[in-house]
């Protein structure tokens, strides 16, 4: 089949100090696939998709966004162009109801014209996360998973081509995290999804592909079947981890 | 918008029906009072964009309102122009400074952006005070234009009834204009910036640029009331262009309560009433009002509609 | 027509009003550096130093000496006393929030100057010099009284100096100031070492103030350009150094004195007004502070 690509990044580095958080990395997201990146901790996996969104600047190295190149490109412009982000440490507007925090995501794709364009397609986003029945709530009273559902909405309402998220069932349910898995694939039919993850029952679910990390570059890349049985892999993560 | 916050716009109408059937039960020197409230109630809702919406607490509204003030007067004296055009070149003069203050004082946060805006005031301040053969400076200037053809109708703004009028109207119009703006995907854009700037930014929002809007147009509301008053009671001078009046605007919002569309208006018709009310005692007035800063920020800093609207009306926002 | 006799005699009076202000813009950066928070009764105190300085030494009439020496013990003490009860009364109530206390400490500043003024009035009052001594220079002579000033600020700020490295204090406050929590969690009594600053921030500007008082004179306005000079000051040093803090009092103060005999005074403070606004805006971290950005 025609694999479409539509984010690629050559060479890219960037070092913290005497650190080099992420070393040369080389990687290729495909149009329409949801990809998991694994690795122990300090791999380099959050620097890796903060890079990709813009919250931290490149060291070298170049990124290509359906298209066109994003290297330098601000953060906010990056979301308007496509990418869409949400946080490690849940990032919400408490003090607002769901469906604002919602409607602000919308109105950043739709423009500030119609209000009801925004709230229908807040609407929308949060019916595909199942938080209908809490729009009117106090974002910040809310459960911590459903916290979590509301960032995602937030990212689904802006319409992305993808989707970042980062760890996104930390800290959630066993019951939360089934939920969550079945939100991900909904939203897999219309955008491509890269996904932080330590839970390998979530990347066995969610990845057609996964990119193992480690030391700030990618140790493997491949098929989850093809990652279970690398040595590499099982000697550097798997076998450590679980 | 209207039916978004349909119960927050009745009350606007309200207020504004009070304020144009007042005129007709008071007579004399409350119609004067209520002028000068209606004038600086805009102030201060200009000054809540900026401070109570978007969350930046400028002690430097005074340039704003003497921007506005100083380019409408002087147009009117020196300038040859008629009431309206000079009004719109006041209105005009605020927002180009607004603009270029806001480009600087926005590169800082917090408590650095409320020294710089006072910092950047206390220079109009002093400009005016050194420029006093053309500004009049402490003594001020009196304009002698003092009305204008709206149509067929001459206005004279020697009357009463007329410049209360002229300030209900244009207190009318930014009242409204803020309800569309604030009650709409503008204001909770505003509020987006205020809460979660960081996130806001993820959600494609250039934050630098929303920040400037809200300045801007915080400063040009400001400016557009300090017009209104200069030309109003044809006089402008270097004491409204004081650090005073920068606090004024604070306290006024600071007692209705920031981030409420109508707590200016009640802020400053309160503090306007009380201050007259202690007419007697003027030495103490300065007391009052430090005792009050404080008062506020200790046991009441959401105000007086702020705390009602998170008590018991959420809709008063 | 020789320029040199014009220099040094604006030289002196630079040098003289670089020691007010080093003392008093000590203070406020010391309640910066330390609590992170901007008083803006700073001028206060230190007016309320030269007004009690005044009110202390008018007690004695006839020992100027003895009663100024009274009243550089007891209005510090007094305004320090004042400060702790603002920080008690006030800024710890609100968590020394940065914006609430800005707020608050201009309360404060309005309700202090206008008492002051309804207890002495509005005449400036001076006060006679513990000593009269005329130093005589070849073109003039120059007040003695004005050098002890100089000789008493570099004594104190360097006693402050010494004080704060080697002293006990000296380390909370360091600890303090560098991990709010952690230092609580080693059992330094942050609230205390909070008063203790806020009043030491506070009797510096008041000492600043009754050293002031015979050169100049006491009047309820007068803390104004004091917390200007001192925000310049702090500003351009780097909020919260104190190296940086003492140079840029002594460059401040002295082009200061410069700058007035060149331009009027209206003129000076537009220039050094737009300056430091354009320092804070363009280089927050101060001319002489390192590059290390805060929000």
């Amino acid at each position: 089949m025609a694999e479409v690509t539509l984010l690629e990044t050559r060479g890219l580095t960037r070092r913290f100090g005497g650190l080099t958080a992420v070393d040369a990395v080389d990687f290729r997201l495909s149009r329409g696939e949801v990809r998991a990146i694994i690795g122990p901790n300090g791999a380099g996996k959050s620097t890796f998709v903060g890079l990709l969104s813009g919250l931290i600047a490149p060291g070298a190295g170049s990124i290509a966004f359906d298209g066109q190149d994003i290297t330098r490109m601000p953060a906010h412009r990056r979301v308007r162009a496509g990418i869409a982000y949400t946080f490690q440490i849940t990032n919400i507007y408490p003090a607002m109801t769901v469906l604002e925090n919602a409607a602000i995501a919308a109105q950043s794709r739709l423009g500030t014209g119609s209000e009801a364009a925004i709230e229908a397609a807040a609407r929308a986003a949060l019916a595909a996360v199942g938080l209908s029945d809490l729009e009117t709530r106090r974002a910040g009273d809310l459960a911590y998973g459903h916290q979590r559902l509301v960032e995602v909405a937030m990212g689904l309402a802006l319409a992305p081509k993808l989707l970042i998220l980062d760890e996104p069932t930390q800290g959630l349910s066993d019951a939360e995290i089934a939920n969550f898995i079945a939100v991900i694939r909904r939203v897999a039919a219309s955008a491509t999804v890269l996904l932080i993850e330590h839970n390998m029952d979530v990347v066995m679910a969610l990845a057609g592909r996964i990119t193992v990390m480690e030391n700030g570059r990618i140790l493997a890349e491949g098929t989850p079947d093809q990652i279970t049985r690398d040595p590499a892999v099982q000697a550097a993560y798997l076998g450590g981890a679980s | 918008m209207i039916r978004h916050n349909p119960r927050l716009f009745a009350l606007c109408l309200a207020v504004i029906a009070a304020v144009f059937g007042a005129q007709f039960v008071l007579a004399g020197y409350p119609v004067l009072a209520l002028t000068r409230i209606l004038i600086l109630a805009v102030f201060a809702m200009g000054y809540n964009m900026a401070m109570g919406y978007a969350g930046m607490l400028s002690l430097g509204h005074a340039l704003f309102f003497a921007a506005g003030m100083y380019a409408a007067g002087m147009a009117s004296r020196y300038g040859a122009v008629g009431l309206p055009v000079a009004f719109g070149i006041g209105i005009l003069g605020a927002a180009a400074v607004s603009l270029g203050i806001g480009l600087l004082a926005l590169r800082t946060r917090t408590v650095s952006f409320m020294i710089v805006t006072l910092m950047f005031a206390q220079v109009g301040y002093l400009l005016t005070l050194q420029f006093a053969d053309v500004t009049g400076g402490d003594q001020g200037l009196t304009l002698s234009e003092r009305g204008f053809a709206l149509g067929p109708v001459a206005v004279d703004m020697t009357s009463g009834a007329a410049r209360y009028n002229v300030a209900a109207v244009v207190f009318s119009v930014v009242l409204l204009g803020l309800y569309a703006l604030t009650q709409g995907p503008v204001g909770r854009l505003f509020a987006a910036v205020r809460e979660n700037p960081e996130r806001t930014r993820m959600l494609g929002y250039d934050v630098a640029r929303i920040r400037l809007a809200a300045f801007v147009l915080s400063g040009t509301v400001a400016g557009t009331s300090g017009a209104l008053y200069g030309l109003t009671f044809g006089f402008i001078g270097s004491s409204f262009a004081e650090f005073r009046t920068s606090i004024e605007a604070l306290l006024y919002t600071l007692v209705g309560g920031p981030g409420t569309l109508l707590g200016p208006v009640l802020g400053t018709a309160l503090m306007t009433v009380l201050i007259d009310r202690l007419g007697g005692l003027t030495a103490a007035y300065p007391i009052v009002v430090g005792a009050l800063l404080i008062a506020l920020t200790l046991w009441f800093p959401k105000g007086l509609l702020g705390t009602i609207r998170d008590r018991w009306l959420p809709w008063l926002k | 027509m020789d320029l040199a006799p014009y220099l040094l005699l604006a030289g002196l009076e630079g040098l003289v009003e670089a020691s007010v202000l080093m003392l008093s813009a000590l203070g406020l950066s010391l309640v910066f550096g330390v609590m992170r928070v901007v008083n803006v009764a700073h001028g206060e105190f230190y007016m309320l130093g030269a007004v009690g300085g005044w009110a202390i030494a008018s007690l004695v009439p006839d020992h100027p000496a003895l009663g100024f020496a009274l009243a550089l013990l007891i209005a510090p003490a007094l305004v320090g006393a004042l400060a702790i009860a603002a920080d008690r009364g006030i800024l710890r109530r609100i968590g020394y929030d940065p914006e609430a206390t800005i707020v608050a400490t201009i309360g404060l500043s309005y309700i202090i100057q206008q008492v002051v003024l309804m207890t002495f009035g509005p005449d400036a009052r001076a006060v006679e010099p513990p000593f009269y001594l005329n130093i005589r220079f070849p073109w003039f002579g120059y007040s003695g009284y004005k050098l002890f000033i100089v000789a008493v600020a570099a004594v104190l700020v360097g006693a402050l100096w010494v004080g704060l490295r080697r002293s006990r204090l000296g380390l909370m406050m360091r600890a303090t100031q560098f991990d709010r929590e952690t230092a609580q969690n080693f059992g330094i009594p942050v609230g205390r070492v909070y008063s203790g600053v806020f009043a030491m921030g506070a009797m510096l500007a008041a000492v600043a103030g009754v050293l002031i008082v015979p050169a100049n004179q006491a009047h309820y306005l007068m803390g104004h350009d004091p917390l200007l000079m001192s925000f310049v000051v702090v500003i351009v040093g780097g909020l919260g150094s104190i190296p940086g803090t003492i140079a840029a009092a002594v460059l401040i103060g002295l082009s200061d004195g410069l700058m007035s005999v060149f331009f009027s005074p209206t003129l000076a403070k537009i220039v050094s007004t737009l300056l430091v606004a354009l320092v804070l805006v363009f280089r927050p971290q101060g001319l002489f502070g390192k590059a290390e950005t805060r929000a």
